[in-house]
């Protein structure tokens, strides 16, 4: 490992460099503020790093991790997501717990796993930064210790557990057939050699088992709903976005490895996880009565539209999944982000009926959660249309037109749940008139910036596509 | 840049009334009516300049454009163009916005800046519709005037608002959608063909496709638009979002919104795809001549005033399809006329019932009767735009309804005479109407005030206007000539095409020209 090799690696051990430092921090001297501002320090210093290095990249480091324009692209997502995420804590945590400071830690940990994640090349770092980050959401989703949020804990604690040994399982078969765990060599021995494709198989299947639980795809989706309700606000938004884009873009790199849609058996299985995620989760989210409930639906549902980008095949393909994401992460921070913002010292304000009238009581706070909503079904102004509108472009371009018609049909049904909402808080309350609390400052300053990123990445998305174009193009 | 200002005044008319609707409720109605105003004045300043110019054959085909990057990268701009249909129908958009504010003046009184806020914002989008070049663009405006109007409904309108709008919502945006999956089916297939990935109408206009490509694609596009004209059995959601929306909401409904659906036809479904489009106008010219005959039989039957004047609007716009895949010149005429004079005789109904539904707090016309005696300026003005509906000579909508079936009857002699027996139907349901609420005999006795001055002026206004084109309508259909003949042209090559081809089979439909 040269010098350059650990230059380019600094947003890594920057990011995981912080936790250390706020430990030791820790032990002689408690401070809330004192730890946020630590956290944001090293989340904002990752960042500079990541810039910094981008001249030296792509750059594979040991057989381990590649920074290239992808893995750099999702770093930098991951950490503007943890950045927010550790703003919408700040003021959610202030009063609530007395040992809060523990929490951002976890964050940072929680982060670091992330970033691995989406820079490994070989199934032994995918794994570390797996558990780094499975480890630390057990935690952070147990955190506020209520009777829900245990339960979510340990819910997610078992069945990750369980998909974790069948992933490994399925990395031993793979491991056993090619006698390889790096990706790059992995995709150039099937293709070369005949393998005992049985074997093989079998490897793959657990493989998707295991990346299927954390994508939450019906039907490894069980957990999500209990999980997003009971976990703290913020901590359910980080598991909606970084937890979920982070495997999803190792996923994709992995496939590019092998031409899914050459192999129609891996075509059709995640052709099927798809379809059934989009029904699933739309279908699903229909019956619910609290909003986390309908945003953990919905967001099975945007799983299920993300593969149809992923099982397609043109140019488009990984600018699709990645504008996606990119949209999808600032749409659903701010989702959460308002839940956050309006729950109080007791619990999250989730229960539908509380949202009655809200326009009427916090108009600026119901607008925000409003453009999310109507980014999240696809509305234009917002970034969801952009976004969806790419994943039909390529879906189209690939010509996969049945998809495309089902992704349209339950574009169609997410309308209804989405619309419900919006209406509830555009109803007459008994509540109009009674003076709201004042907002946190910090929960409404993220909640500023995420509602102007989202209408901005979908009035004027060229910057952002020239990043992502840039970026996609090294993979 | 005067196509950009008409778009933007309403955008930024919008954001001011519903700032300074916090302030005083008087604000919003006057922003939006300067801000109409402005607008109304822009395209009358447009008109104005190039109305000799339009006259002249051998021109480029638009009068103004703008074309702007947007996103490069996937071959979308911000192409913005105007031709004398566009013309027409923007003047429309900001008449018949003008008149929605100032009819609802005092009907709303609840969250007026917000409400003036999607009516604004709703017009905005209309226009947009109405002056897109770019096919991205078009969807965009496209699902952007639903928005606004969703609001609309759900939040100021009648008794089942909620579910009207949810209806309404979801067919507009699954049928939109589908459109999308055209649009950029073509849009790959253009690439394929010529390697230029773009969403530019113009350029997008010669691509070749095979024509079970054509017909699919071509479907997408056609589902959008006969939800918003509607036609049968795309129609439920109309009677629904018509009959629950305010008055203002039921004015740019009738008006403006299923004009988009023609418009979108006109300019876009027919010259993309014209072999789909001679294929399948067959059926859809069967479709229209049912539409005509169903929906005025339904808005007999019905018994809530603004639910009837809805299902006379499935039944007039079951001409424009008719007279849109005619496809000849008059009846492309005629279908312009229709659509100018539909959106202001429909309109004036709507608001006739919203004055009246405000001051009985009823649409039942078997509560009504004889009111005639205590409102006469009302009953004039109902029984105008009752003849007017009912296609009486000398006002626009016969003019409109004349054309095109003088237009179709080149093209199929049979739906002609179907729909022609459509007008007398219509005849019945409009005097029926007229009947039932102004005269017989009183349901009870009430003291209700009749049209101010306010509404005098509106109705005055409209009055005026449908009495022009009825009796000269020459300056618009010179108006729109040029840009309907640029319209058709690509349809009668391939049509010749296709004569030249199959020089045995004999075609009854000869275009005279």
């Amino acid at each position: 490992m040269s010098a350059i090799d650990l230059i380019c690696m600094l947003p890594l051990i920057l990011i995981a460099a912080a936790p250390v430092v706020i430990m030791f921090l820790l032990g002689w001297y408690r401070n809330h503020l004192l730890t946020f501002s630590l956290t944001l320090a090293g989340i904002l210093l990752a960042f500079l790093a990541l810039y910094g290095i981008s001249p030296m990249i792509p750059r594979r480091i040991t057989g381990l991790l590649i920074l290239d324009g992808f893995a750099v692209f999702f770093i930098g997502l991951i950490l503007a997501s943890g950045f927010v995420v550790t703003f919408l804590s700040y003021d959610y945590l202030k009063g609530r717990k007395e040992h809060p400071e523990e929490f951002y830690i976890l964050l940072l940990l929680a982060t670091l796993g992330s970033s691995v994640i989406v820079a490994s090349q070989h199934f032994a770092s995918f794994f570390i930064g797996l558990e780094v980050l499975s480890v630390s959401l057990y935690a952070l989703i147990a955190y506020t210790r209520n009777e829900l949020s245990i339960e979510a804990g340990v819910k997610y604690l078992v069945l990750a557990a369980a998909s974790a040994a069948f992933l490994l399982f399925g990395i031993a078969l793979i491991y056993l057939e090619t006698g390889t765990m790096e990706f790059s060599q992995i995709g150039a021995r099937i293709a070369s050699t005949e393998m005992n494709s049985r074997v093989l198989l079998a490897g793959t299947a657990m493989m998707i088992t295991g990346i299927g639980f954390k994508l939450a795809v019906v039907p490894f989706h069980m957990w999500t709903p209990d999980v997003y309700e009971g976990a703290p606000a913020p901590v359910t938004a980080f598991v909606a976005t970084v937890s979920k884009g982070a495997v999803f873009a190792l996923l994709m790199r992995y496939s590019l490895q092998m031409d899914i849609r050459t192999d129609s058996s891996l075509f059709i299985v995640f052709a099927t996880l798809s379809v059934l995620s989009m029904f699933g989760g739309n279908l699903l989210a229909l019956f619910q009565g609290k909003v986390k409930r309908i945003l953990a639906y919905s967001s099975i549902a945007h799983m299920g539209y993300l593969l149809v980008a992923f099982l397609s095949s043109g140019q488009m393909r990984v600018p699709a999944v990645m504008y996606y994401l990119t949209a999808y992460f600032v749409t659903s921070l701010g989702a959460f982000g308002v839940v956050t913002l309006l729950s109080n010292k007791e619990r999250d304000m989730d229960s539908l009926e509380e949202y009655r009238g809200l326009f009427w009581r916090r108009p600026w706070v119901a607008g925000a959660f409003s453009a999310t909503l109507f980014s999240l079904a696809g509305i234009p102004l917002t970034a969801g249309f952009i976004g969806k509108f790419y994943l039909v472009a390529a879906g189209a371009e690939a010509s996969l037109w049945l998809l495309v018609l089902i992704l349209v049909l339950n574009s169609a049904i997410g309308l209804f749940y989405y619309l419900r909402v919006i209406v509830i808080m555009s109803a007459r309350s008994s509540g109009e008139g009674i003076p709201a609390m004042r907002l946190p400052l910090t929960g409404s300053l993220a909640l500023i910036v995420l509602a102007v990123l989202l209408i901005w990445l979908g009035v004027f998305p060229r910057p952002v596509i020239d990043i992502i174009h840039s970026m996609a193009g090294s993979i | 840049m005067m196509l950009i200002l008409l778009i933007t005044i309403p955008l930024v008319g919008g954001v001011m009334a519903w700032l300074l609707g916090r302030r005083d409720q008087r604000w919003p109605r006057w922003v939006s009516l300067v801000a109409l105003l402005i607008d109304m004045v822009l395209a009358l300043a447009l008109w104005g300049r190039y109305f000799d110019w339009v006259n002249l054959p051998g021109n480029g085909a638009w009068l103004t454009e703008v074309n702007i990057e947007w996103i490069p990268q996937l071959g979308i701009s911000v192409h913005l163009g105007m031709d004398g249909l566009s013309l027409l129908l923007a003047l429309l958009t900001a008449f018949l916005g003008i008149m929605s504010v100032v009819a609802s003046w005092t009907e709303i009184q609840e969250r007026v800046g917000f409400f003036h806020f999607n009516l604004m914002w709703s017009l905005a989008g209309i226009m947009g519709v109405f002056l897109s070049l770019d096919l991205f663009l078009f969807y965009f405006f496209w699902e952007l005037m639903l928005v606004p109007m969703y609001f609309l409904i759900a939040l100021w309108g009648h008794e089942r608002r909620v579910y009207a709008a949810v209806k309404f919502f979801i067919f507009t945006q699954l049928s939109g959608l589908l459109m999308l999956a055209g649009i950029l089916g073509l849009y790959f297939i253009h690439g394929q063909n010529t390697g230029v990935y773009t969403f530019d109408y113009s350029q997008l206009l010669a691509t070749s496709m095979s024509s079970t490509k054509g017909q699919l694609f071509m479907l997408g596009f056609l589902i959008a638009f006969v939800v918003k004209l509607p036609a049968i059995p795309f129609h439920t959601w109309l009677p629904d979002a018509h009959t629950e929306a305010p008055t203002a909401g039921s004015v740019i409904l009738a008006g403006l919104l299923l004009k988009t659906g023609a418009y979108g036809m006109l300019r876009f479904a027919l010259p993309l795809f014209p072999r789909a489009a001679i294929d399948l106008a067959p059926v859809a010219m069967v479709f229209g001549a049912i539409g005509i005959i169903y929906g005025a039989v339904l808005a007999f039957a019905q018994t809530d005033l603004k639910r009837l004047v809805a299902y006379t609007s499935i039944s007039h716009m079951g001409f424009v399809l008719l007279g849109i895949f005619a496809g000849n010149e008059l009846a492309l005429q005629g279908v312009v006329i229709q659509i100018l004079c539909h959106g202001i005789s429909t309109g004036a109904l709507f608001i006739l019932v919203g004055a009246l539904q405000e001051r009985i707090q009823s649409r039942d016309m078997l509560r009504m009767g004889g009111l005639w005696a205590v409102m006469p300026r009302m009953g004039g003005a109902g029984l105008f735009f009752g003849l007017a509906s009912l296609g009486l000579p000398g006002l626009g909508n016969f003019v409109g309804e004349f054309l095109v079936l003088l237009g179709a009857y080149q093209v199929s002699i049979t739906l002609t005479a179907i729909a022609a027996t459509g007008l007398v139907i219509s005849t019945i349901y409009a005097l029926w109407m007229i009947q039932r609420t102004f005269f017989g005999g009183r349901a009870d006795e009430r003291r209700v005030p009749d049209l101010t001055i306010r509404e005098m002026a509106v109705m005055g206004v409209m009055v005026a206007s449908l009495v022009w084109i009825g009796i000269y309508p020459q300056p618009i259909m010179d108006t729109a000539s040029r840009s309907l003949e640029t319209l058709r042209k690509n349809v009668q090559i391939t049509k010749a095409d296709e004569k030249m081809s199959k020089p045995m089979s004999s075609e009854v439909d000869h275009v005279s020209h």
